[in-house]
């Protein structure tokens, strides 16, 4: 009996000492950046585990750069433009490879997934082509164009999963009303789509907020940049020394409303996840 | 544009029309042929725009790694042949194919990908299995363990970085702290430690995908076998790998390769944390450095050429075996 109890109380404290383990792994970086960011001066050179003083000389020496703020700028313009054009030819193709039994269905969806396993470096050079050639090198347009790459495949393939889990039953009310096609896709399952939609759109978003290489690489000047390329480049006064305390804030600007959304949406995020990846 | 379209449908169905006098059979097929035509016209728009920029893109850069195009004149180049992959010139062999540097590159890559995708599965089925328990609260770990993935890359190589720093770095002060280490160590500049810091911060940004794919898996297997398993007094950790790692395989299986093949073309986090050090150079590092920093296209070009055959050799594979996969359950 005693034995027993004793068992229970050690299984409970493993679990909770697991747990506690996880949540330091999971949490400890970006709480351990907001405690730096608002740390300036010879502060940052100690180590300490929370923030002592408020000190937000950090947040206002980025704000206050301009290109930094018209980065954001860049990335907001830049993440929302994807979003709407990865939807706008994602759902007419997810409701064609969700809804409608055709020949090549199968390979349109083998090409769709094959198009998101490519390694963007592979089509570098070919998109640099092609951006010289439409006249957007350096400018957010061309990141506008290129980011399609891999926001469209994950969405028709996400859309197209969501998409058949709607019931037979309400496309056959519609046929035998005779509605056509394109009204029974924005009739009848754009409006029961919105939760996928969201969903979608958010992987979407975080995608192209977050992505690096392309913009490294196709823009020039610090006004045209994205958040990511920003702070990746962002330097200070000497060579050798990175401005820690600015950086650090840079980052929280730009994540916090990250992590918000997730908090939000998470159960969403999940089944988009999953809905991309289980199927596949 | 909804609202043009119904109008000579309506006829169909309406009252007296001669539609209505069809037989029902001509009716369906009707019906048949007007949304396959439709199917058609809605994914050729997506079809034209994935072949603007991926297709063509790529059959470009395929192209520009027989050439000697360079990225500042990229409109101005001679063909070379084979010369970029491999040449025999005044008794040495030239090309990405005889570079130590790009295998390098290579053998980087794959211990990247082995050791990292690795840990991360491992991790992940742990953490996945500790949430997958009832306990208060766990709507609140679950969001928790979202962070990591949120974060940008770019920001958690940089977080990382300041948390590795060889004189002001939280890790070292810990090690120092417990006395695991006797001194500082630079991490990301040590030949020895910088791929292990890379993979740290890959495994701290990728784990919750793995775990949240994992718990998916977990939370859709059947109670019933674990309440036999229960009654007849069997170990849980038997349990676990007689019983549960089978049947969560096939999803677990999925999460790894798409890990795989994201891993296999890593770039941001080993730019930003070590830029363009030998020790940590990965394959899609080396060809944009090729690409963009020499400017020399062609070479380039060839590097990101090989880096797509391997991916794409693997996701045929494994398309191939999955499928065979799927044929032999039904």
């Amino acid at each position: 009996m005693n034995r027993k109890l004793l068992k229970k109380i050690a299984a409970k404290t493993g679990f909770t000492v697991l747990l506690a383990g996880i949540l330091l792994f999971t949490v400890f970086p970006f709480y351990y950046a907001i405690v730096t960011s608002f740390k300036s001066g010879s502060e940052l050179f100690d180590v300490t585990w929370w923030v002592s003083s408020f000190n937000f000389s950090n947040y206002l020496s980025v704000i206050g750069d301009g290109s930094f703020v018209g980065s954001i700028w860049n990335s907001v313009l830049v993440s929302f433009a994807t979003v709407i054009i990865a939807m706008a030819f994602g759902l007419t193709a997810a409701y064609a490879l969700g809804r409608v039994q055709f020949r090549g269905r199968s390979a349109v969806l083998m090409i769709v997934l094959g198009v998101s396993m490519f390694p963007q470096v592979a089509v570098l050079s070919g998109l640099f082509e092609v951006i010289r050639a439409l006249d957007l090198y350096n400018n957010p347009l061309a990141l506008i164009f290129s980011y399609t790459i891999f926001t469209l495949p994950f969405t028709v393939w996400i859309l197209t999963t969501f998409m058949r889990q709607l019931p037979k039953e309400l496309e056959e009310a519609a046929i035998v009303d005779g509605a056509s096609p394109m009204t029974t896709l924005f009739k009848v399952f754009i409006p029961l789509m919105w939760p996928a939609m969201a969903t979608t759109g958010l992987l979407a978003f975080i995608a192209a907020w977050n992505e690096f290489l392309f913009a490294l690489t196709f823009t020039l000047t610090d006004d045209q940049r994205t958040v990511p390329v920003a702070i990746a480049l962002l330097t200070g006064g000497s060579q050798y020394e990175l401005p820690w305390g600015n950086l650090m804030a840079a980052s929280v600007i730009v994540t916090v409303p990250l992590v918000l959304l997730v908090l939000i949406f998470q159960r969403r995020i999940v089944s988009g996840l999953t809905a991309g990846a289980v199927k596949g | 544009m909804a609202h043009t379209t119904p109008a000579p449908v309506e006829t169909a169905a309406g009252g007296k029309s001669p539609a209505r006098a069809l037989p029902a059979k001509r009716q369906a097929s009707r019906v048949r042929r007007q949304r396959l035509r439709a199917a058609w016209l809605f994914l050729i728009p997506m079809l034209v725009v994935l072949a603007a920029v991926a297709g063509w893109p790529l059959m470009r850069t395929i192209w520009f790694s027989f050439t000697d195009a360079s990225f500042s004149n990229i409109s101005e180049y001679g063909l070379v042949g084979f010369e970029n992959y491999l040449v025999y010139d005044n008794g040495a062999w030239y090309g990405v194919l005889a570079d130590p540097t790009w295998w390098n590159a290579v053998w980087n890559t794959l211990f990247f990908t082995v050791v990292s995708v690795g840990m991360e599965t491992v991790l992940g089925l742990i953490i996945a299995l500790t949430l997958n328990a009832q306990f208060r609260g766990r709507g609140w770990v679950r969001a928790a363990t979202l962070i990591p993935w949120a974060v940008p890359t770019i920001v958690s190589a940089k977080m990382w970085g300041w948390m590795l720093h060889d004189q002001f770095g939280i890790i070292n002060e810990m090690l120092l702290g417990i006395g695991l280490i006797s001194e500082p160590l630079n991490w990301t500049a040590n030949a020895d430690l910088s791929m292990w810091a890379v993979i740290m911060v890959d495994v701290w940004k990728t784990t919750p995908f793995m775990a949240l794919l994992t718990l998916a898996a977990l939370q859709m297997l059947p109670s019933d076998c674990y309440e036999a398993a229960k009654v007849d007094g069997i170990h849980p950790v038997r349990v676990f790998f007689k019983v549960t790692l089978p049947l969560i395989l096939p999803a677990l299986m999925v999460a790894i390769i798409f890990r795989v093949l994201d891993a296999l073309r890593v770039f941001d986090v080993i730019y930003v944390l070590t830029s363009n050090s030998a020790d940590t150079m990965s394959m899609s590092v080396y060809a944009r450095q090729q690409l963009v920093e020499f400017q020399d296209v062609g070479y380039g070009s060839a590097a990101s050429t090989v880096l797509f055959l391997v991916i794409a050799l693997l996701t045929i594979s494994y398309l191939y075996l999955g499928r065979k996969q799927i044929g032999g359950e039904a």
